[in-house]
């Protein structure tokens, strides 16, 4: 077993999954979108740990739980610079970065207060028109949100 | 089989465009045709918009079709609290087609994903208008014989105008030139500056109205509205430079339009009314022939 991150070893899985890089104070945001709340095997997550190119980052290790990359992605809005790590029998089998999506569905809220999506339960849709600085297109009311406007859910 | 609604002007393929305006044309040569007998158009208006709702009800009568609806959300069970979608549902099972017009932008878009007939957009908030773009669309073609290779100068509020929007959307495909002339406050919004250097098109920004109308063959009015101001004053000082008077239009090419999605106040003098070059009533007309044209498409009749 590998020790190459003494610090943050929380404690090692065997199979699972290891996100790591993710911004602190978005740790929670990360837990509600991939619905971790709901997972049944070992979980662990760490937050403020010191990172030279995030301030503070925060950690969660899954154990048995593997992510198709369209469901990983929509992280990308809340913690653009996340690695994960695929473990298998205590190795490192594969590192992943992950990518902004063509697409989100739902976690993402209109910034438009006049759009349908705000007044009537409707699940959100919107079309990713710049990756670099994300902004989003909504499917219903055809406006832009910024990454500074956006409010994940 | 799918329904097909016009919800936004992008929705549709330049071939479709071209489709329904040849349609305009047969029906603006033979208006009252028989095409919707025994079929119901619901016209539900979440706002008032007369003008809008005349010209469609004007366009299902000449097709010998009938209308149901209401003219304002205070007289239907939406001042009672009911939601976009419940209203649809409920009114899809009465008629065959919807108009809707609704305040909140996005709600004719969930319209079409919850209703099983077909919906029309007749103006969701500051979104789209379709409707109105395809008519922009047809008295432009008519009047300049071609869509290709036009310069048009939109005049007025472009930063809220959406029939200014969706047309310069629509003209996207068309290598149109573009000129924007405005005061400072109401800009082109920078999305649409984006969206036409990706297309890598041709548009200027002015101040002045006469600096370039010379050039264009279509000039495109706008009516500018006192509450877009934070500055009453601002108002008052740019009100009378976007108004278009008869002896502006003395150098103006000879093919040279004026069009106005109307109502107009004053930012059209009513001493342009009687020059050949004033067509806002005429587009106005070919308002109706046009949503007969997108009424008949819709449903498969044409």
């Amino acid at each position: 077993m590998e020790m190459n991150d003494k610090k943050l070893q929380v404690s090692a899985i065997k199979d699972g999954t290891v996100i790591d890089h993710i911004p602190a104070n978005n740790l929670f945001k990360v837990i509600n979108i991939l619905n971790l709340d709901k997972v049944e095997t070992q979980m662990t997550f760490g937050s403020n740990f010191e990172s030279k190119k995030l301030g503070l980052k925060a950690i969660i290790k899954l154990s048995d739980v593997f992510f198709e990359n369209d469901d990983i992605n929509k992280i990308a809005l809340v913690a653009p610079e996340a690695k994960l790590n695929i473990i298998k029998d205590y190795n490192v089998v594969e590192k992943k970065i992950v990518e902004v999506p063509d697409s989100i569905n739902g976690i993402a809220k209109c910034m438009n207060p006049k759009c349908i999506t705000n007044h009537e339960g409707i699940v959100t849709r919107f079309t990713v028109v710049s990756k670099k600085d994300v902004a989003i297109k909504c499917h219903y009311c055809e406006k832009i949100t910024d990454a500074e406007h956006m409010e994940i859910s | 089989m799918e329904n097909k609604h016009l919800i936004s002007i992008t929705d549709y393929t330049k071939e479709e465009i071209f489709k329904i305006l040849d349609l305009a044309e047969d029906f603006e040569k033979n208006p009252n045709q028989n095409l919707l007998n025994n079929k119901v158009v619901a016209t539900l208006f979440f706002e008032p918009s007369t003008r809008t709702r005349l010209s469609f009800e004007s366009a299902i009568s000449r097709l010998g079709g009938k209308y149901i609806g209401f003219t304002d959300a205070s007289s239907s069970s939406v001042s009672k609290g009911e939601s976009v979608k419940d209203t649809i549902m409920t009114v899809a099972n009465y008629s065959d087609m919807i108009v809707m017009r609704h305040p909140i932008e996005g709600s004719a878009r969930w319209a079409s994903e919850v209703s099983r007939v077909p919906i029309v957009n007749a103006g969701d908030g500051a979104n789209q208008h379709p409707t109105q773009t395809m008519l922009d669309l047809y008295s432009i073609r008519k009047t300049q014989g071609t869509l290709d290779n036009l310069n048009v100068c939109f005049v007025g509020d472009l930063k809220y105008g959406r029939t200014v929007h969706s047309l310069l959307q629509a003209m996207a495909m068309f290598n149109t030139s573009y000129n924007f002339v405005s005061p400072k406050e109401l800009r082109i919004p920078d999305e649409y500056k984006l969206f036409l250097d990706r297309k890598v098109l041709k548009y200027e920004e002015h101040r002045e109205l006469d600096e370039i109308i010379a050039d264009a063959d279509i000039i495109y009015m706008t009516r500018i509205q006192r509450e877009r101001f934070s500055d009453p004053m601002e108002y008052e000082k740019t009100k009378n430079a976007y108004v278009l008077k008869n002896e502006m239009l003395k150098d103006t090419k000879e093919n040279m339009k004026v069009l106005h999605p109307l109502p107009r106040v004053n930012e059209i003098h009513t001493n342009v009314d009687e020059n050949h070059k004033a067509y806002y009533f005429t587009q106005a007309l070919n308002g109706v022939y046009t949503r007969q044209a997108i009424i008949t498409y819709i449903l498969g009749l044409k």
